[in-house]
């Protein structure tokens, strides 16, 4: 049984279509990568996925049940952890503080409570170390390589024990040779039997790790195969259109 | 700056060769680089000059009396101010709040009502305002600074209205009290630098050791981050905003008890020195670094000045072109830490 599953879903904001009928199923300990060109809806996936749009038709199942989200933080609770584009970290505040951001260790003594910061970091000492990345915990954000601040942005993921984890481009923003340390990253999420999604413009990095592919185009899904059966260059041609389905 | 931004900059190639930078970890570096570090090093320096140079006048207990007093007023309010800097806010009301604030409280004694229940109604006038002013910035996305420049605005006008441009120095059964809480002393120090002494604690223990502390720093540091991630941004920085009303109203009342009078220009033009306090203490303007100490450290160093230029007979004219160029020193001296960091 898939631990995602989309059916028939569709997205419209007034007149503009921008998911239209998407079937989509994620398998636990798979990374589907998904293309797309600028526009092709994405992104409006992603979000609905995450909570943070309602599909205006469709079913979104986790695990066999249906689930609708009214916020994000329902689909977080339900096992769905997102990495965003822009990371979405507190550049002020250290590595553990991102990862705890929200639900911080806590401990208590009568009407007092107080952060766990000792607990906290020995977590986030361990995550870093299941991730194999060198980031400290007590490091500050600001001070880190894009690669580093990758490494926060999933270990967070890892806190909660989700079964899906989105990942909005993680690969855009870094140089080249962070590249390979976060795609490792990505491997190590599949590995501990996670399902990726990975929505990706590179389409080297979709390849070097997606064992399945699935292309938008103009909100409609055109393909979904395995990444072994087909190819970058197919892949671009229904990226544009210039082949219609595969 | 947001997350967006950062991440967008490629980071350099060689970041992967290079040993984990700095930052964070050594306690010896961190102090270093502290802005408040250096305006304790500025205070103590100028307290020692001045003690040598003028033993009889400036390094007497009596000055040291004078001077802990006179900024813990302004110590008080500019706690309040520096959490809501920290979220990347301003409040522009600090002055009014402790003009309404301070009239209520004298109204109401004047009127024979007990000094409990007028503080309560001063401090609850000041949440009241706090309460304004974050409901309008945090649910109605209003900009913070037109907002309580409007409440700026509206609070002197309403100290006006209320004391009926009276002034009130009779304060009833209770004015003993009063006149105690803010002008007496315990052991040798000014009560309202002992009640300074404890917010300050509070208040520095609460944001350094609370998940809510953490919370106003996380949302002046990446308020979409804290918001995706779960954090309340909005009850947060609600909260700030009343703390800093009520902050003001105790100012208010200690400031009410020490002149021994209250009219409705009290707190007239405060908020200048309140922001100004936060911003020599280290606190950024554009949200996420700050903390209690600085922004007490940060007030002493004005009333240091001042005090100096009195003692050196410097025309009290000129007080004002001094804070002004310190103020500026401060901005100028983050921008330097800034550039080194990156």
């Amino acid at each position: 049984m898939p631990v995602l599953e989309l059916r028939n879903l569709s997205k419209h904001f007034g007149a503009i279509e921008a998911l239209v009928g998407v079937d989509l199923a994620l398998e636990s300990g798979e990374i589907l990568g998904l293309m797309g060109d600028n526009g092709a809806g994405k992104s409006t996936l992603v979000r609905i996925i995450a909570g943070n749009f309602r599909p205006t038709g469709g079913e979104m199942l986790i695990e066999g049940r249906a689930v609708h989200f009214h916020k994000p933080a329902q689909a977080r609770d339900a096992g769905i952890e997102v990495v965003y584009q822009d990371l979405a970290l507190c550049d002020n505040l250290t590595a553990s503080a991102n990862i705890f951001l929200g639900r911080e260790m806590r401990r208590r003594a009568g009407p007092f409570q107080w952060l766990d910061e000792r607990s906290m970091h020995a977590r986030a000492r361990a995550l870093f170390a299941e991730l194999k990345s060198e980031t400290r915990p007590a490091d500050l954000v600001k001070s880190m390589s894009g690669g580093q601040r990758q490494a926060v942005a999933i270990a967070r993921t890892r806190l909660a024990q989700a079964k899906i984890v989105l990942m909005d481009e993680p690969t855009a923003a870094i140089s080249v040779r962070q590249v390979a340390e976060v795609l490792d990253l990505v491997r190590r999420l599949r590995d501990q039997g996670m399902a990726v999604l990975l929505i990706s413009h590179r389409m080297p990095d979709v390849f070097a790790v997606a064992n399945r592919i699935a292309v938008l185009r103009r909100g409609h899904k055109v393909a979904d195969k395995p990444a072994n059966d087909t190819s970058p260059e197919e892949v671009t041609g229904l990226i544009t259109g210039a082949i219609r389905a595969a | 700056m947001t997350a967006e931004q950062t991440s967008a900059k490629p980071a350099p190639a060689i970041d992967a060769l290079a040993p984990v930078p700095i930052g964070g970890q050594s306690p010896w570096l961190a102090m270093l680089s502290a802005q408040s570090f250096w305006v304790t090093v500025a205070v103590t320096v100028t307290c020692v000059a001045m003690s040598i140079a003028y033993p009889r006048a400036f390094g007497t207990e009596e000055n040291f009396f004078n001077i802990t007093r006179n900024f813990s007023f302004i110590a008080i309010m500019a706690l309040g101010e520096t959490l809501v800097i920290i979220i990347g806010g301003i409040d522009l009301s600090v002055g009014s709040i402790m003009g309404v604030s301070g009239v209520v409280l004298g109204l109401m004694m004047f009127h024979g009502m007990s000094f409990w229940l007028s503080a309560a109604a001063a401090i609850a006038a000041g949440a009241a305002f706090g309460l304004v002013n974050g409901w309008l910035v945090s649910y109605l996305r209003l900009s913070a600074f037109v907002v309580t420049l409007g409440t700026l605005s509206i609070g002197r006008s309403l100290a006006l209205a209320i004391s009926n441009n009276k002034m009130f120095y009779e304060f009833g059964p209770d004015q003993r009290l009063l006149l105690d809480l803010g002008g007496g002393s315990t052991w040798g120090v000014a009560n309202s630098v002992w009640i300074l002494v404890i917010l300050a604690i509070v208040l520095g223990v609460a944001l350094k050791l609370t998940a809510w502390g953490r919370h106003v720093y996380a949302v002046g540091g990446n308020e979409s981050a804290a918001r995706l991630t779960g954090v309340s941004v909005d009850r947060v920085r609600l909260s700030v905003y009343v703390l800093s009303g009520v902050l003001s109203a105790v100012a208010a009342i200690l400031t009410v008890g020490w002149l021994g009078s209250v009219t409705n220009a009290l707190g007239l033009t405060y908020e200048l020195r309140v922001i100004a306090s936060s911003v020599i203490g280290g606190v950024n303007l554009m949200g996420g670094e700050g903390g209690a100490y600085g922004t007490v450290i940060g007030s002493v160093l004005i009333e240091v000045i001042r005090n100096t230029l009195n003692m050196a007979g410097v025309d009290p004219y000129w007080q004002g072109t001094f804070v002004g160029l310190f103020i500026i020193f401060a901005v100028l001296l983050e921008k330097v830490r800034g550039l080194r960091l990156r």
